[in-house]
């Protein structure tokens, strides 16, 4: 979780001052959501991510030197630097792609849950996704059909409030989100998603369901995100101030709350991580940014 | 050699793919039917289990995103869609997702995805049951797009769609699910970008799509009969599409007729009229001509679609104006 922390709030630094120049959607605020599923899964598990998902990608395991790459567009990046913030890879990490269509990856983690399942591998896949992709009608028609086919797949939402610049109070008329799924007769379960071990337990239940071919079940991990929608400024959504939440929840920050739990020295570990970042950034600097003439490589794969 | 029908051929494809691959299976609307698929996947459930032969719910755009997941994850899909008018529900995960996966992380994955759509039309059934959608999906770099015109190239090319490493949008007509002709037993691809010469000639070129590949043979015997030599090219894959062998022909005959089941503007048609006026300029004699459907939807009524759909007279009719001869004179 700290990693996440320390990484992206350098990576917002760099969007600040114009070293990083694609869209970057920060985490920062939400760690324990990501960290808390990955420690649920085993290897060979995969878990399918969107624009916000850093955090998803470092906490699989991903490379923190090739994440810094991808955002500075180096062909060291974990992507080649093709895919900047919002398209992260990290195959052998399980963590197949991010993409910023919202709700884009939601069907395919259905499908690869549905390739495990045919080839009857004990294998689990997660869809990570914010309550804005509950706006977009296939997650519907996903959960329908990873219950029909008893898919061992993990809805996970990261409820933070909001779509963009948008409170759910301007999308919703309820606040029942964690409800999405019973039309459905997926499972459902409110999390406190600023709490990893709470994340963490109603994570290894839904994994250990779909394991067993039980099916899909549904997690609404509520949180807030400290940053904008995107970009590194902490009092604008996409041009539009925000209201005045964010002094109410960085009293739920989860890293303290993790930290007084495990009576952790936190400015220890983070002077480690730090160190780590700081590696890992002067390698990814150095690296070199792809030649233009590549452009038309990859198009198809042969 | 054994004959099939177009439609058996592309039902022996998917028996012989799906007995030689585990990881093909099949998923889409109508698959438990013998009537949405025209006969195409018959008792194909029976034979390999409606765990590997799913007909899913209407849901088009989450399908084709399990399909586009399911062959990240190592699987081989074939995912049906009974009317091409209903792939539209499925663009998010076909272009966003499938088409621009290999660029987007740099090659070190891909999407090995057979998307099978049909377009089947005419019998009134109107605007939203009838359209030849092909040149949207032409348009989409990252995906590759097949219209075999005969049972060969209906079984070949299908198995080179299940074999690529890519995703592959395989469109065929109903119209064509009749045509008999000539199939190998066997296991074997028709390359996908590489077109056929059906018939060879001097004077007019015919570039046929799809059906109105099967116009242009009809076409270029009322040609021959008025003493009219003419070369027809079944296109076969629109991308990437042969320009070697068009652009050959091109420059042999000096005239050239691009015959496509779509609508005219920004079409297949209109894209090899363009490449040819570029590429073979000072060979040409005579304008580019396309033969294509007028810029219309599909009409409802029988009078209105015997109107709206060209015959093979209207590929004879154009190759008339390439040579420079009123339209209803004799050879």
């Amino acid at each position: 979780m700290l990693r996440i922390r320390r990484a992206e709030e350098a990576i917002g630094e760099m969007c600040e001052t114009g070293e990083v120049r694609c869209p970057c959607h920060l985490s920062i605020g939400q760690e324990a959501v990501a960290a808390g599923v990955s420690a649920a899964l085993l290897t060979g598990d995969t878990v399918w991510g969107a624009h916000r998902s850093h955090g998803h990608y470092l906490a699989q395991g991903g490379s923190l030197e090739s994440l810094f790459a991808e955002v500075l567009g180096k062909t060291t990046g974990c992507s080649g630097g093709r895919g900047g913030s919002m398209h992260l890879t990290a195959p052998e990490q399980g963590l197949p792609g991010t993409v910023p269509i919202v709700a884009g990856t939601i069907p395919l983690a259905a499908g690869a849950a549905l390739a495990y399942k045919l080839r009857g591998e004990k294998r689990v896949a997660v869809a990570f996704f914010g309550d804005g992709a509950l706006d977009e009608g296939s997650v519907h028609e996903t959960l329908n059909l990873a219950a029909l086919y008893k898919l061992p797949l993990i809805f996970v939402c990261e409820n933070n409030l909001y779509s963009s610049h948008l409170h759910w109070t301007e999308r919703r008329v309820a606040d029942n989100l964690d409800q999405a799924g019973a039309f459905h007769s997926v499972p459902g379960a409110r999390v406190d998603g600023n709490a990893v071990e709470d994340v963490f337990e109603a994570a290894r239940q839904a994994v250990g369901r779909a394991r067993s071919g039980a099916g899909p079940s549904f997690l609404e991990c509520r949180t807030f995100r400290w940053r904008g929608h995107v970009g590194a400024s902490s009092d604008q959504d996409v041009g539009v101030h925000r209201r005045g939440e964010l002094a109410e929840w960085l009293e739920y920050d989860p890293i303290q709350r993790a930290a007084e739990k495990l009576n952790m020295d936190l400015a220890t570990h983070c002077a480690d991580v730090d160190q780590e970042i700081d590696r890992a950034l002067t390698n990814a600097r150095s690296a070199s940014a792809p030649d233009a003439g590549r452009i038309g490589e990859h198009v198809c794969a042969s | 050699m054994r004959e099939l029908s177009y439609v058996q051929a592309i039902h022996e494809a998917h028996r012989q793919a799906m007995a030689a691959d585990c990881r093909v299976f099949l998923i889409g609307q109508g698959l438990w039917s013998p009537w949405y698929a025209g006969g195409s996947l018959e008792d194909l459930d029976r034979e390999f289990g409606r765990d590997r032969v799913l007909d899913s719910p209407v849901s088009e755009n989450a399908v084709t995103g399990m399909a586009v997941g399911a062959a990240l994850a190592g699987m081989r899909p074939i995912v049906f869609h009974p009317r091409l008018d209903f792939l539209l529900l499925a663009m998010d995960p076909l272009i966003n997702q499938a088409a621009n996966w290999s660029y987007l992380f740099a090659g070190q994955s891909s999407v090995p995805l057979v998307i099978r759509a049909v377009i089947n039309r005419g019998g009134e059934q109107g605007a939203q049951h009838s359209q030849a959608l092909h040149a949207m999906f032409m348009h989409v770099p990252g995906l590759k797009t097949v219209m075999p015109a005969t049972p060969a190239d209906a079984k070949g090319l299908l198995l080179a769609a299940i074999e690529d490493p890519n995703p592959v949008l395989y469109i065929d007509d109903r119209w064509l699910y009749n045509q008999t002709g000539p199939v190998p037993e066997e296991i074997y691809r028709i390359p996908i970008g590489e077109a056929a010469v059906r018939r060879a000639g001097r004077d007019v070129t015919i570039v046929g799509i799809s059906w109105m590949a099967a116009q242009a043979l009809e076409a270029a015997d009322v040609l021959a009969s008025q003493g009219i030599d003419a070369e027809v090219i079944d296109l076969r894959s629109l991308k990437p599409w042969d320009q070697t062998r068009v652009l050959e022909s091109a420059r042999k005959t000096g005239r050239v007729i691009v015959a496509d089941p779509g609508w005219r503007t920004a079409g297949a048609a209109a894209e090899i009229a363009a490449t040819v006026a570029a590429e073979a300029f000072h060979d040409l004699h005579a304008p580019v001509e396309r033969v294509t459907l007028p810029d219309t939807p599909a009409p409802s009524s029988h009078a209105e679609e015997q109107a709206y759909y060209p015959r093979p007279s209207a590929i004879v009719e154009a190759a008339w104006r390439a040579l420079g001869r009123r339209v209803g004179a004799t050879a």
